[in-house]
């Protein structure tokens, strides 16, 4: 029992420990809940893109000595806007449109980055995270744009319902299906923001997708599953990041293979929706079947005609 | 021959406060006109079905009312007043192929969709609005499916939910875009009942279908969308070989005589073709 107890006291004696507990718990909330709508409108892609495309916006702020969080805030709204209007265009493929856009912004933040002289470490820990460095204004940062995302989510679950789910009817009752597919986007590019720091910009969309699908498989009710993915990214931040103190490995990607984890067991175990669940369950169910109907070979029951 | 004007119904007592007006109505995807100059008019109480052939602007003309795909000129006003101020007096039913069946909502959840242009900011159902869900679940006999994922129900079943969703906007205006396609007869049965239900409670619905014999039982005004034409008219006038062969641009043969039974009728359909059935404005919808 001490163990387990030490297990989990002993990193919370350093304050950086701390912090970073604080960060990834505000991450995984936000990203959980954001997710649900990326894995059910499928912006799996565009939060990739998005990911990719607001690191100029990071590096150019970094050199110049702004906040970090400023530079990426300037680039997806950028980004969403563009992303927001090529989708209106009917011909235009949407996605190579994207492809092309992303990889592209990608290709100048890393030669903005290249320039400066710890060019190796620097890149490092915008790409793949360093939760461990995260300071009391990064917490407070990830709080406040969490809060906006989160009351986003809250005032506009109507509207962000009705138009993930059947968006012309949603078109027709008035809702401006525009604008709410670009705020929608801007609170992935907040999201996006928020994990730089735990996750980095690589794997961002693991954050966003990963909890949000595991969650799916778990319930039919959009409030359930938000509150489910949220309680997940949750987890697989703070059990990633010990496991990471403990094995002294990285917590980015430590906290990622957690939310695949936990994707893959319910993946295996979800109550009926599981592959080895569901096939326990046919297989019990064709057994019950094989049953009754040995009974009905015995008696067969002829009913009178109904009337 | 582009555009009829033809006025619908009883002619004589139309009042502009109580019709959909629909004037040079023109709509166009890119460079290709679907509509021009489409004239409509249809009193409280007027049920239009909206025939034509596959990609002749039936679904066009009723999103073009419901405003959902601009227009490139024409007005329509609802009672006196240009419709777009009222969104909340129409109800749009779309296509069923358009939804995300996956979506992780229940039956009542798409009913209560109905329920947003008559919620107040920031949109919480209130007890009104979970009387009015479970009336209209009643009402298409879904009751009982209220708490299943809509995508595990089947595709009548899921066309009734649907139906109840666009009741729930208890709207004054019903647009439904084909919702007899792909369903069993007891679905189009309690459909063909709401209509004529909603007809009595003095709404105007519009129908868009490409079942024309279904059209011509549940509707009394016939609005044709073709290639080549657009008409408008009542049933009886619009219902016969020559408007029909005109808008589907190729010959239509009206099967049947005029006291053939329904049953008889709906044999004697045939994909193409029409079959014709007896109209009146008061006559019961059955199966």
């Amino acid at each position: 029992m001490d163990a387990v107890s030490d297990w989990v006291t002993e990193p919370l004696r350093y304050q950086f420990m701390q912090r970073a507990l604080i960060e990834v718990v505000l991450m995984g909330a936000v990203t959980g809940a954001v997710g649900c709508y990326v894995v059910l409108r499928g912006l799996s892609f565009i939060g990739d893109a998005l990911s990719h495309a607001i690191f100029p916006g990071i590096v150019i702020a970094y050199l110049l000595g702004h906040s970090v969080f400023i530079g990426a805030m300037v680039f997806g709204i950028m980004t969403s806007a563009a992303i927001t209007v090529v989708a209106t265009n009917r011909r235009l493929k949407e996605d190579s449109a994207i492809g092309v856009l992303f990889a592209g912004t990608f290709a100048l933040g890393i030669v903005l980055i290249s320039s400066t002289n710890n060019f190796t470490r620097d890149l490092a820990s915008f790409l793949f995270g360093n939760v461990l460095g995260a300071t009391t204004n990064d917490i407070w940062v990830s709080a406040g744009a969490g809060l906006v995302v989160v009351l986003f989510l809250l005032l506009f679950h109507r509207e962000l319902l009705i138009v993930s789910f059947d968006r012309v009817a949603g078109e027709s009752m008035g809702i401006k299906v525009f604008w709410i597919d670009l705020l929608l986007l801007l609170m992935i590019s907040l999201t996006i923001v928020i994990s730089l720091r735990a996750v980095g910009n690589i794997l961002v969309v693991a954050m966003l997708v990963t909890p949000a699908a595991t969650a799916r498989l778990l319930t039919d009710r959009l409030p359930v599953m938000l509150v489910l993915s949220s309680a997940i990214g949750v987890f697989s931040g703070i059990a990633g990041l010990f496991v990471s103190y403990h094995a002294d490995v990285a917590a980015g990607g430590t906290i990622v293979l957690v939310a695949t984890g936990v994707f893959g067991a319910v993946w295996l175990f979800a109550p009926e929706t599981g592959l080895i669940t569901g096939r326990l369950i046919r297989r019990r169910i064709g057994d019950e079947l094989g049953e009754e109907s040995s009974v009905l070979f015995e008696s067969p029951q002829i009913l009178p005609p109904s009337p | 021959m582009n555009s009829i004007d033809l006025i619908g119904g009883s002619a004589t007592q139309h009042r502009v406060e109580d019709s959909l007006l629909v004037s040079d109505l023109s709509v166009a995807y890119g460079r290709r006109i679907v509509l021009r100059n489409v004239a409509a008019e249809i009193s409280r109480g007027q049920a239009v079905g909206v025939v034509g052939p596959n990609g002749g602007g039936k679904s066009t003309l009723l999103k073009a009312i419901a405003g959902i795909i601009p227009s490139l000129g024409g007005d329509v006003t609802l009672f006196g007043k240009p419709i777009a101020g009222q969104r909340s007096r129409v109800a749009f039913m779309p296509q069923r192929e358009i939804v995300d069946w996956e979506f992780p909502v229940t039956a009542a959840d798409v009913v209560m969709m109905g329920r947003y242009p008559r919620m107040s900011w920031p949109h919480r159902a209130g007890r009104r609005d979970r009387e009015v869900v479970e009336e209209m679940l009643d009402r298409v006999g879904m009751l009982e499916y209220r708490d299943r994922q809509i995508g595990a129900l089947s595709g009548g079943q899921q066309q009734r939910v649907f139906v109840a969703r666009a009741l729930a906007q208890e709207a004054d205006v019903l647009l439904l875009d084909e919702p007899m396609t792909g369903i069993d007869a007891s679905t189009q049965e309690v459909v063909m009942g709401i209509i004529e239900e909603q007809r009595q409670q003095g709404k105007i619905v519009l129908l868009a279908t490409h079942d024309l014999y279904s059209a011509s039982c549940a509707c009394d005004c016939l609005c044709c969308v073709g290639e080549r034409a657009v008409s408008f008219g009542p049933t009886e006038q619009m219902y016969t070989e020559e408007t029909l062969t005109e808008v589907f641009g190729g010959p239509v043969i009206i099967l049947g005589q005029q006291s053939e039974s329904f049953e008889e009728g709906r044999h004697g359909y045939m994909p193409g073709r029409a079959a014709h059935h007896e109209h009146d404005h008061t006559h019961e919808v059955h199966g």
